[in-house]
């Protein structure tokens, strides 16, 4: 390998993706709309409460009216009264639905009444199985309170609380924390994978590793301008997704000097791919379709926009085969939870990979033709 | 002294199909040789064969004294290829092509001489996707010359460019021969042949079917010199009894073989003392055009098989 080779080489294809506004949009611009667009739609899940409608048929008593107090009081809902004689008990559940509450809760008649007279009474939550979640936060909250009523009715004593939350790992997260180095990978993976099946296919089309072919430039040194051409870019959108997901979204991630390596070694694996799949096809349809087959379940199974333990249990061995999710998982590992061992064991797969792949790359990749 | 490129019984084949049928030649250093052909008759394949770019199936290649496919590594720091249809970076501008060329060569060239030698000085900042097919055809020629090689193959350089970016090539041509390169040159257009080559091989159904000098191969294979009178029947009736010379009469004009300078005086003072009315006289000769279509035509109609073999 000769350094002068891979430099001149490598001045060539910064300047010709420098040159590409089309490739520039989807290497920078587009991870930030990635970012924007998750962190729009999961960060807010989670942190805001949950409106309840609530007919109090009780004519607004004290003891219901501490209930609905106390409901407030959870920080889980937000409760909004709704006027009994315009709404009557009979009609409630699809007016809910008529006007696209997710919630309702009916508080009857006599409710006060039994509740100092120590007689059972039922309050009626009404939810809707479109939104689960903000039913079972509701439903949550309710019996919570009702469980502290019926505690303090017969002057009981709660021996067991429920402190302050605190979240799995060394800080407070949020989706939004998992969400960036899957990312990160998402972008790894699929700059260099697109791009270096393209050019490889193209360029044998164009006779332009013909040309090269008739220069002294090796394969290995070609290959190699490119990984670093790849790897400089994905420090680039990296630090772009990162500041923007802290930014906007308040992202916790530990900024440490451990995360290079993945941004290395990553696109190190994806570069050589995408030259592997691009060399064995020998057609653009065809090295398309190779290279779409590769890329596509690595988007989406290796816990890209999910993590991998939601999957259901047969999926997760299918993603534990794809390289990007060792790429992911460790950058997890060193960005949240400094799991340096883990990390550690995951950037060794990924290393020992990437060596097989960039070898069988430059074998099967040809200049020329017998 | 040993030839440039020295070729002996070069056979190609892809599969069934034999590409290239056993041919040889050697090209004299300092000389162009032009290698002429119709379409798939084996011009590309030979080429490639001599450029280290495909693998003969048997022969014996040798090109500065390297085998080619073998030895390509050390022959390609010697040749310089501007190939069919010249391709490269569509965002890289012709100066940065050759400073990228220069450093794999490690040569010292100077990117501005070079574009200007090629007349494309005026584009040197210009991004090859902007540049006309002439001009894309110079840049592939600059870069070919960018290692100072010793032998340049031109695979029809001229293909598809105007009249005037044609001449600006062939001046690099004549140019790049005082300088005392060896050109092997692919080309459609036999004129050029004609004009720019020491010697000349034709190739059809990859046999070589002539070689020589342009003018060898016109003398041995074209039809003799002849004289053309643009005249009636009458004249070739009146010729033919006065001077005694054979007569092709059509319509509205007549040929006379020639075979000395001093036949077209007897024939001009015979066609004056005749009277009779004429229009025009004018000497012709076959060009390398006439004798390659006629050795390819009869090639082909199963005439000829190939040039006799000592």
């Amino acid at each position: 390998m000769n350094p002068r080779h891979i430099g001149a080489d490598f001045k060539v294809v910064a300047r010709s993706y420098l040159r590409n506004s089309a490739a520039l949009f989807f290497s920078l611009f587009f991870p930030i709309i990635l970012i924007l667009l998750f962190g729009a739609i999961f960060s807010s899940s989670g942190s805001t409460t949950v409106s309840v409608e609530v007919l109090n048929e009780d004519h607004n008593s004290a003891a219901s009216q501490a209930f609905l107090n106390a409901l407030v009081n959870t920080t889980l809902v937000s409760v909004q009264l709704v006027n009994t004689s315009t709404v009557p008990v009979s009609n409630f559940a699809s007016w809910l639905g008529q006007n696209g509450y997710a919630v309702g809760l009916v508080i009857p008649l006599g409710f006060q009444a039994n509740y100092t007279s120590h007689t059972p009474v039922n309050v009626t939550l009404f939810t809707n199985p479109e939104n689960p979640s903000a039913g079972g936060t509701a439903a949550g909250a309710v019996q919570g309170v009702a469980n502290e009523f019926n505690l303090r009715a017969s002057n009981g004593t709660a021996l067991i609380g429920l402190g302050p939350s605190e979240t799995v790992g060394s800080q407070i997260y949020t989706y939004i924390d998992f969400l960036i180095p899957g990312l990160i990978g998402f972008t790894i993976l699929t700059s260099p994978m697109f791009s270096m099946v393209d050019v490889t296919n193209s360029y044998r089309k164009d006779g332009i590793f013909r040309e090269l072919s008739l220069t002294p430039i090796t394969r290995a040194e070609w290959l190699t301008s490119r990984v670093i051409w790849y790897v400089l870019l994905s420090f680039a959108t990296a630090g772009v997704m990162i500041a923007t997901g802290v930014a906007l979204y308040h992202a916790h991630v530990l900024l440490t000097l451990g995360l290079l390596p993945y941004l290395i070694v990553g696109p190190f694996l994806f570069v050589s791919l995408g030259m592997l799949a691009g060399s064995v096809a020998k057609t653009p349809e065809s090295a398309a379709i190779i290279g779409n087959i590769i890329t596509f379940p690595m988007m989406f199974l290796a816990g890209t926009f999910f993590p991998v333990s939601e999957f259901p249990a047969w999926l997760q061995p299918v993603a534990k085969v794809l390289p990007l999710y060792y790429v992911i998982d460790g950058m997890n590992q060193v960005m949240l939870f400094s799991n340096e061992g883990r990390a550690l064991y995951d950037l060794l797969v990924v290393f020992v990979i990437a060596v097989v792949i960039f070898l069988a790359a430059i074998r099967f990749f040809r200049w020329r033709d017998e | 002294m040993p030839g440039a490129i020295e070729v002996h019984g070069l056979v190609k084949q892809y599969g069934p199909v034999t590409a290239v049928a056993g041919i040889d030649f050697s090209v004299a250093p300092g000389t162009v040789f032009s290698f002429l052909g119709p379409n798939g008759a084996g011009k590309t394949t030979t080429t490639e064969i001599l450029e280290g770019l495909r693998r003969a199936t048997s022969g014996e290649v040798r090109v500065l004294g390297l085998d080619p496919w073998s030895q390509g590594a050390a022959l390609h720091r010697k040749i310089g290829v501007i190939p069919q249809d010249f391709r490269f970076f569509d965002k890289i501008t012709p100066k940065e092509a050759i400073e990228y060329y220069r450093t794999l060569f490690h040569t010292k060239v100077d990117p501005t001489a070079l574009l200007a030698q090629v007349e494309l000085a005026d584009k040197a900042n210009a991004r090859y996707d902007t540049l006309s097919g002439g001009q894309k055809q110079k840049l592939g020629l600059a870069l070919a010359l960018t290692n100072e090689p010793e032998i340049c193959f031109l695979d029809e350089p001229t293909t598809g460019l105007d009249p005037h970016a044609r001449r600006a090539i062939w001046e690099v041509i004549r140019r790049l021969k005082r300088e005392g390169r060896t050109v092997f040159l692919t080309t459609h257009y036999l004129e050029e042949a004609e004009i720019l080559a020491d010697r000349v091989a034709i190739i059809n159904h990859g046999q070589i079917i002539a070689s020589g000098t342009p003018h060898e191969i016109i003398r041995t294979h074209g039809r003799p010199a002849r004289m053309r009178v643009d005249g009636s029947p009458a004249i070739a009736a009146y010729l033919r009894d006065k001077l005694g010379v054979s007569v092709e009469a059509s319509d509205d004009h007549l040929e006379v073989g020639m075979t000395r300078k001093e036949d077209a005086i007897r024939v001009l003072e015979a066609l004056q003392a005749s009277g009779l009315p004429w229009e025009s006289f004018a000497t012709e000769q076959d060009t390398l055009e006439d004798v390659f279509v006629r050795l390819v035509g009869q090639m082909d109609d199963g005439a000829i098989k190939s040039e006799a073999k000592p």
